[in-house]
């Protein structure tokens, strides 16, 4: 299922490199953090896998948006960090 | 022949006679390649903002797909990661990084400068944005939204700024030639001289 524009999402708190050989394109900056879908970019072959030779499934890839206030404690709330993720990344988080 | 101890200019002989046995690329299709990236270069994005500040249907295009417009301009895509189109506006400026790596839109703006890729802008970049384009000696409007795009995936960004105050009726040419790398990453804004 494709995450609509709008939906409130986490980004996965998860530190796959701490467990041994990894290539990831989600930054370390976001792990964990609460954004927004901005829109679903298109669908793409997982980079985790291309990087070892492994086959890789197409993931959706989402523009996510967020609150620099959320990322930092000195962030400016209205001003945005907006970033590429891959769905396997991303939570849906109900209110 | 062992790849870790082979000679460069041999082991990219036998990697291209491989490719193309596969019949995966020839020698044309790289030499081609080769051209495409030795004429990248900001002038080519500069005539993409150019043509978007004068013809409105080419801006549609610009921000509704980059790759379709920048192939209309001439400029080879053909492999290159779509391209994504960020609007700058009275409500919001964009500035591009990649905190992970490099990624950059070589195809229409040539190889990255030197900055692009040192630690100290891409932590910057999305911890204190101002204060790091202000070393440019950008200032914005305080009401002025910043949104930094941290490229991190499959598509490249590049930034369509607002078409400075003072250039009514300047041709194409002349306006392709105000627009620098700087303002198609979001550090500068372009200016008349």
């Amino acid at each position: 299922m494709t995450l609509a524009a709008g939906t409130a999402v986490r980004v996965r708190l998860d530190w796959p490199e701490a467990r041994g050989p990894a290539h990831i394109r989600t930054p370390h900056y976001l792990r964990g953090k609460p954004g927004i879908v901005v829109r679903h970019l298109g669908d793409f072959r997982n980079p985790e896998d291309i990087a070892f030779a492994r086959p890789a499934a197409l993931l959706p890839l989402y523009h996510v948006r967020f609150d620099p206030h959320e990322l930092w404690a000195d962030g400016v709330t209205g001003d945005e960090v907006q970033v590429e993720i891959y769905g396997s990344w991303l939570e849906e988080v109900t209110t | 022949m062992n790849v870790i101890e082979a000679e460069g200019t041999r082991l990219l002989a036998a990697v291209r006679a491989i490719l193309a046995a596969k019949g995966l690329v020839n020698d044309t299709e790289i030499a081609e390649r080769i051209e495409a990236t030795d004429r990248a270069s900001p002038g080519q994005g500069a005539r993409m903002v150019a043509k978007a500040w004068l013809d409105p249907e080419y801006r549609r295009l610009m921000l509704e797909d980059g790759t379709r417009a920048a192939e209309a301009v001439g400029i080879p895509m053909r492999g290159m990661l779509p391209l994504g189109v960020l609007e700058n506006t009275d409500d919001v400026h964009h500035l591009v990084v990649c905190t992970l790596c490099s990624c950059y839109p070589r195809a229409v703006l040539g190889y990255p400068p030197f900055w692009f890729k040192s630690a100290g802008y891409r932590a910057r970049a999305v911890r204190d944005p101002r204060g790091l384009i202000a070393e440019w000696g950008t200032v914005l409007p305080a009401a002025r939204r910043i949104r930094v795009v941290d490229s991190t995936a499959d598509y490249r960004w590049m930034v369509l700024p607002q078409r400075p105050a003072g250039t009514d009726g300047w041709s194409m040419e002349q306006l392709a030639a105000l627009v620098r790398e700087g303002d198609m990453i979001g550090v500068t804004l372009p200016a008349v001289p």
